[in-house]
């Protein structure tokens, strides 16, 4: 149980600036999701966090101790990689109580039977991580986490490797598990779905910057910049550059097609069962809706139930 | 799957008894001039002992010195030392600069893996002279330990190189989650890297013994009393300037290569592993 809090926490490698003045405060027992496209500088701050990289401005404090200069094996974090980097010459069992051998744990044997009774991994105690499943790998990599009880979990994109369904359930998986042992998590993902579904709040970066950062629900409704905007929702907003002297951006599920100011023409239709994806035509601007029920062809008449106004030079939501 | 023709089968057949021929006829031949009473160079066509003998065995085993100690022995335990001496060493060594070599980098670094290789570049017969000064001056000539630093400054280094080679394909991943698992560099690398380059290390060590073992030009030209001999200097012994014992020469042989044998029997398991190692991502 912990605390982590970033104050102006910068990362530099030579001229290349990638983590640019991180401030947070993530309170006992947060989840915590990084998210943005690859190369904005996620997997760095978590990794800076586990103390695999150094930070090179700013001060970092897990649970009020500034642990700058504090080396990984002392800080008391449990990583999951998104290779599991099991230790492959080790049995289930083995890697799991790798680090309360360590130790030497006098609860070691016992953690290691709770963990993988928790995680139903008591059959393959003995297997080695060359005979397991994906599935049960990452398993065993949560399972490795968990035994040692650390002040803070980091996850470091844990689902990429699992295919899609196995990653739903392993999703619900990791929001029961945090439910019963509330350890403060910071877990990385360039997923948008991942982390409106897992986080208690969001962390939008982009360029090393934090763009955003608060509940899903926040982050989905209130978006703060046009960067945001996009990032977050599925199918992402529609941003129309023409029809106003501000960026208009609307979701798909705000566009009403009956009656309206705006005439557009239908160019594909997108079927999904119970909803469809329209893809509209407004001048020369093209607008994805999201549609419920009868589909719509030829010239309509559009309207928007909410729109947002974004300044077109620097993206701040104006409105 | 269709079954190939016979004059397929019968072509690729004759190709393998040739070539198994071509490999266990030489061996063959000193086997039947090993355990043939006589010293002499026979050739025949016939590979299979006619008549047999273990009188060169028993001269070569014999051997005695001048005090009438047994000479054999203390040279297959020269051998034995020096070989084994420069394997453990050799590994030892290449295992800690490897994994510095392979994991850090620092000034210099590219130019000492260059200088490392370019020890291996050099014939045993361009240093034997300068090395014989130096260990002339060192007082080591005539020595295990002596010989053991020439046969190091070869082996080190390309044991360095190959066992860089292969900790360069051990994820980083695994050491830094041996890291936050609250391991120390040093037991990060004794109980997750060099587990897992077992079979690597198994490989470099047998390399650096044969190398050791098979040496002659500089055991010869280092080692003057017949005490120190190692065991290829003892074989060329029987092929001298006036008069060739073959018998001996041929027994010799076998027991010399008995050792590499049964160690590559023993170890095949590993070198088959080490050999392709870093082909497959475990």
């Amino acid at each position: 149980m912990a605390t982590l809090s970033f104050a102006g926490v910068e990362k530099r490698y030579g001229a290349v600036q990638v983590l640019h003045r991180v401030d947070l405060e993530v309170a006992d027992g947060e989840f915590i999701v990084l998210v943005g496209p690859s190369g904005c500088g996620k997997s760095t701050l978590l990794r800076c966090i586990a103390g695999l990289e150094e930070i090179t401005g700013g001060e970092l404090r897990i649970d009020g101790r500034r642990v700058n200069d504090t080396a990984p094996r002392d800080r008391d974090v449990a990583m999951v990689f998104q290779s599991y980097a099991l230790y492959p010459h080790m049995t289930v069992r083995e890697n799991m109580g790798f680090a309360l051998s360590l130790q030497k744990h006098p609860e070691a044997v016992a953690r290691v039977a709770d963990a993988a009774q928790m995680l139903g991994l008591t059959h393959l105690l003995d297997r080695f991580p060359r005979e397991l499943s994906g599935g049960q790998r990452q398993r065993v990599a949560m399972g490795r986490a968990i035994v040692r009880r650390p002040k803070v979990f980091l996850f470091d994109e844990p689902l990429s490797n699992l295919d899609a369904s196995l990653r739903n359930s392993v999703r619900v998986e990791l929001r029961r598990q945090h439910a019963a042992l509330r350890t403060t998590t910071v877990y990385v993902t360039h997923d948008q779905t991942e982390a409106l579904t897992l986080a208690d709040r969001i962390v939008v970066l982009n360029g090393g910057i934090v763009q955003q950062v608060g509940t899903p629900d926040e982050l989905y409704f209130e978006p703060r910049n046009r960067f945001v905007a996009g990032f977050i929702g599925s199918p992402g907003m529609n941003f129309l550059e023409r029809v106003a002297d501000d960026v208009v951006g609307v979701r798909p599920n705000d566009v009403r097609i009956g009656a309206g100011p705006h005439e557009a023409t239908v160019e594909v239709v997108e079927k999904l069962g119970f909803e469809a994806m329209v893809h509209l035509r407004v001048g020369t601007e093209v607008l994805v809706a999201r549609v419920e029920g009868a589909v719509p062809s030829g010239t309509v008449r559009v309207d928007f139930a909410r729109a947002y106004r974004f300044d077109r030079a620097t993206g701040e939501r104006r409105g | 799957m269709r079954a190939p023709s016979p004059v397929r089968v019968v072509a690729t057949h004759a190709a393998l008894v040739a070539i198994t021929a071509a490999t266990i006829f030489p061996v063959l031949w000193v086997l039947k001039m090993a355990l043939s009473p006589s010293q002499s160079f026979t050739m025949s066509a016939n590979p299979l002992p006619t008549e047999v003998s273990t009188a060169n065995f028993a001269a070569v085993l014999g051997t005695q010195d001048a005090t009438g100690a047994w000479l054999f022995g203390r040279q297959l335990f020269n051998s034995l030392v020096v070989s084994g001496v420069t394997a453990a060493l050799g590994v030892a060594l290449a295992c800690t600069a490897g994994y510095a070599l392979s994991r850090w980098s620092f000034p210099g670094r590219d130019r000492m893996m260059g200088a490392f290789l370019l020890t291996q570049m050099f014939p045993g017969v361009v240093m034997a002279i300068p090395l014989y000064l130096l260990l002339d001056t060192l007082g080591l000539l005539d020595s295990l330990t002596g010989l053991v630093l020439v046969y190091s400054t070869t082996t080190v280094p390309f044991a360095t190189w190959n066992l860089k080679g292969y900790f360069d394909t051990i994820p980083k991943d695994l050491e830094e989650a041996a890291m936050l698992d609250g391991a120390s560099r040093w037991v990060t690398f004794t109980r997750v890297i060099l587990p897992l380059a077992r079979p690597a290390i198994v490989v470099t060590a047998l390399f650096a013994f044969m190398t050791a073992w098979n040496e002659f030009i500089l055991a010869a030209t280092l080692m003057g009393d017949e005490r120190a001999y190692t065991l290829p200097v003892v074989l060329n012994g029987y092929v001298g300037e006036f008069g060739a014992e073959w018998g001996n020469f041929a027994a010799g042989a076998i027991l010399v290569s008995l050792p590499v044998t049964a160690l590559f029997f023993v170890l095949q398991r590993h070198l088959v592993e080490g050999l392709t190692a870093g082909g497959v991502k475990g």
